[in-house]
């Protein structure tokens, strides 16, 4: 199941900054990182990003749980590149019939999952430190984000966990109805489609019935929206991105003096 | 304080041929407390949602003015507020205390006074809670109370309250009522739309009763208005105080076992049950909130795998079956053996049209179409669908989708059926057929199985109860 609750302790520094800050420190650090396609660079990244974690509140435990669709996906990714990269220059490391791991191929391989982990990183940490509503407040207070957007997709978000149970629902309606797919492939798939249809219809009516319960309490009505929870973006939070963009400079320059530096472009 | 005036009102949903409420003449001053009754299909909520303003020009045609306070709703909407029916699609944030606080927000309130406002809407409601509690965490009736506390923190001089107990158990439509009780100021007119009158008569000083399509009926002090038109409208499906249901006794001893429950239950929404569901007999189960009384009914119906436990189907619901339990029987032999009526109809609708809905069960099991044929005019005459045999299940109204999900239960001629709240917010008319259909079902040597709050529905129809209670170990 896909969690998106905050899990950090509150009140941990770097956690309490404002969710705006974060999410652009977060933004900047990857896309800095996308840059260059050799290992060293998001080594270095991933080492920093894990030393900050006891700052952002997280325990490292905590986030090996939340990062485990990832850590998947990248022994996916050394795996698939291991057996058909096209690339089989440099020295023989291993060779077993028709596999063979080169010193070529190890680089791009760890190189690619390297970066895949140092570019997710930040974006795991930002949201399993942030609470979806005081971030929708901090892109309406500072990053200046249309109410009508930030707060509707707000509003919209607190509906997904509704829609599990309404497919478990509607499943077992079916069942109910005589109708199942038994083994045939084709039906199964036939099944899934309506089902995910019903759902579809379900969740429209539902956020019908929301947006004018919404508009009832003068939601979007055109006068100017005050706020309750002011959100503060402060000297503390502009060093946050600074920093951010620092250590990944940083990163990529040991990069660049180490001649492992392989730009994206070029 | 607020005022409203209707003079010919009329409204019709783009698209459709008859009008939704026509001919509506009524003046509500500051401070009366009205309750606006009328059969189903009166259009008591349309008449709510014009009031409310969120009838947009673009989405009908108007005959008429309504006025508050002598302004067009669409721009009075600041001195008028809405509670709902449905609990869940109301409330817009992850916490109590922000949810009140959203309208306050809207409306441009100063953020220094939105606080003081929030807890003062939330102590008016009578709400237990602090603040930073989870909507998500509260129970339906203390959602109900939020979204109630949400409406009040606008200090509304129109607080319009549309069914705002129907989705609830007798406990939250209780809490709910109390709320709006204690929360009445002489300064607040109310409007509110209710079926079960008796429980909203305290709350109120006048009665407007609606005809469909013909204006107002009624109108004036509860007294009055039942003394002259309550049999009319206990008749037409409205709940009137003082008109007492019929009840339907068992004509039989009960029959053959069905279904046996050793130890059935999934934790942690089911203790371990033992149940023994025979054929000719209503069984009903009750129990509070929460103790796994759906789950229980979905166990039964063979939708879901038991935990812990076992059920057996006996030979005369299984056939050669019995060897296997219900949940692990192809869709079709079940559907053929057990049905199972949903708690929200919307859920079970499969097609398009009332009549392939009906048709779709018999055909799945197999049945000559010759047979389905019969089977589906006579369903449909049976529940006073035939009117709507080519309506889309999903533009029906509460009583017709609630008929229609029984009817398809039935389609398959199943020996057993089993129902969650059957009645929940059905008016009078529905509520007594739906009896009568289980009844006639009972003696004709079926099992009925209702999971319900309804203490009139159990002591009508009920042969034996069996009371649900949470597991000991838990508080």
């Amino acid at each position: 199941m896909i969690s998106l609750e905050p899990v950090a302790v509150p009140g941990a520094p770097l956690a309490r900054r404002n969710p705006v800050a974060k999410l652009a420190a977060g933004l900047i650090f990857s896309f800095l990182l996308v840059a260059s396609l050799d290992p060293v660079a998001p080594a270095i990244a991933i080492a920093v990003e894990l030393a900050l974690l006891p700052l952002f509140g997280i325990r490292y435990r905590v986030l090996a749980r939340r990062a485990l669709p990832l850590l998947a996906g990248a022994v996916g990714i050394l795996v698939t590149l291991l057996l058909f990269a096209a690339d089989r220059t440099g020295r023989v490391l291993w060779e077993a019939g028709p596999l063979l791991v080169t010193s070529g191929v190890l680089v791009t391989a760890l190189g690619l999952v390297l970066r895949m982990l140092a570019v997710a990183l930040p974006g795991v940490i930002v949201f399993a430190t942030t609470d979806p509503t005081d971030l929708a407040d901090a892109l309406v207070q500072n990053a200046k984000a249309p109410a009508r957007f930030a707060i509707g997709a707000l509003a919209a978000f607190r509906l997904v966990p509704l829609l599990g149970q309404e497919w478990q629902m509607l499943t077992m309606a079916r069942r109910a109805r005589g109708v199942d797919a038994g083994r045939n492939p084709l039906a199964r798939l036939r099944l899934f489609v309506s089902t995910a249809f019903a759902l579809l219809v379900g969740a429209i009516r539902r956020g019908t019935r929301l947006a004018v319960a919404m508009d009832a309490r003068g939601f979007d009505a055109g006068t100017p929206r005050t706020v309750a929870r002011r959100q503060v973006f402060g000297p503390a939070d502009w060093l946050l991105i600074v920093g951010a963009a620092a250590l990944a400079g940083g990163a990529l320059a040991v990069s660049v003096a180490l001649g492992t530096f392989r730009p994206l472009i070029g | 304080m607020a005022s409203v005036r209707l003079v010919g009102f009329g409204w019709r949903h783009a698209g459709r041929r008859a009008w939704a409420v026509r001919g509506v003449d009524l003046r509500i001053d500051h401070g009366e407390r009205v309750l606006l009754l009328g059969p189903s299909g009166a259009g008591k909520s349309t008449l709510l949602a014009a009031l409310a303003g969120l009838l947009p020009a673009d989405s009908g045609e108007q005959e008429g003015t309504v006025e508050i306070d002598g302004l067009d709703p669409t721009k009075a909407r600041e001195r008028v507020g809405t509670v709902f029916q449905d609990p869940q699609s109301q409330l817009v944030m992850a916490r109590c205390g922000d949810d009140v606080a959203f309208g306050l927000e809207n409306r441009g309130v100063p953020g220094d006074e939105i606080w003081p406002r929030v807890d003062e809407a939330l102590r008016r409601v009578g709400f237990p809670y602090h603040r930073d509690r989870p909507t998500a965490a509260l129970s339906g009736g203390e959602q109900q109370r939020l979204a109630l506390a949400g409406v009040l923190a606008l200090r509304p001089g129109l607080l319009l309250l549309d069914e705002p107990t129907a989705n609830l158990d007798p406990a939250g439509a209780e809490l709910v009522r109390a709320a709006v009780a204690g929360a009445l100021d002489p300064d607040t007119t109310l409007v509110l739309v209710e079926h079960r009158v008796a429980d909203a008569l305290a709350l109120v000083d006048r009665v407007v009763v609606l005809t469909p399509g013909g204006g107002v009926r009624a109108d004036g002090p509860p007294e009055a208005v039942f003394a002259a038109h309550g049999a009319a409208l206990a008749a037409e499906g409205v709940w009137v105080p003082g008109h007492p249901t019929g009840s339907r006794p068992a004509v039989g001893p009960p029959g053959a076992g069905l279904l046996t429950a050793d130890r059935l239950g999934l934790p942690p929404r089911l203790a371990p049950t033992d149940l023994t569901v025979r054929a000719g007999e209503a069984l009903a189960v009750l129990g509070p909130n929460g103790v796994g009384k759906s789950t229980l009914a979905l166990l039964l119906g063979g939708l879901l795998r038991p935990g812990v436990g076992r059920l057996t189907g006996t030979a005369a619901l299984a056939d050669g079956d019995t060897r296997t339990p219900p949940h692990r029987w192809r869709a079709p032999a079940l559907a053929g053996r057990i049905g199972s009526v949903f708690q929200d109809p919307e859920h079970q609708f499969v097609t398009g049209t009332v009549r392939d809905e009906l048709a779709l069960g018999p055909r799945r099991t197999g049945r000559p179409e010759s047979a389905v044929r019969a089977t589906v005019d006579e369903l449909l005459d049976r529940l006073r669908l035939t009117r709507l045999a080519g309506a889309n299940p999903y533009t029906l109204s509460g009583g017709e989708a609630r008929r229609l999900s029984v009817a398809t239960a039935l389609a398959t001629a199943p020996r057993l059926l089993i129902c969650d709240e059957p009645t929940f917010g059905q008016d009078r008319r529905t509520w007594g057929e739906l009896v009568d259909l289980f009844a006639d079902l009972r003696d004709a040597g079926h099992g009925v199985v209702t999971v319900t709050h309804d203490g009139d529905f159990v002591a009508a129809l009920a042969d034996r109860t069996v009371t649900l209670h949470p597991a000991r170990d838990e508080p």
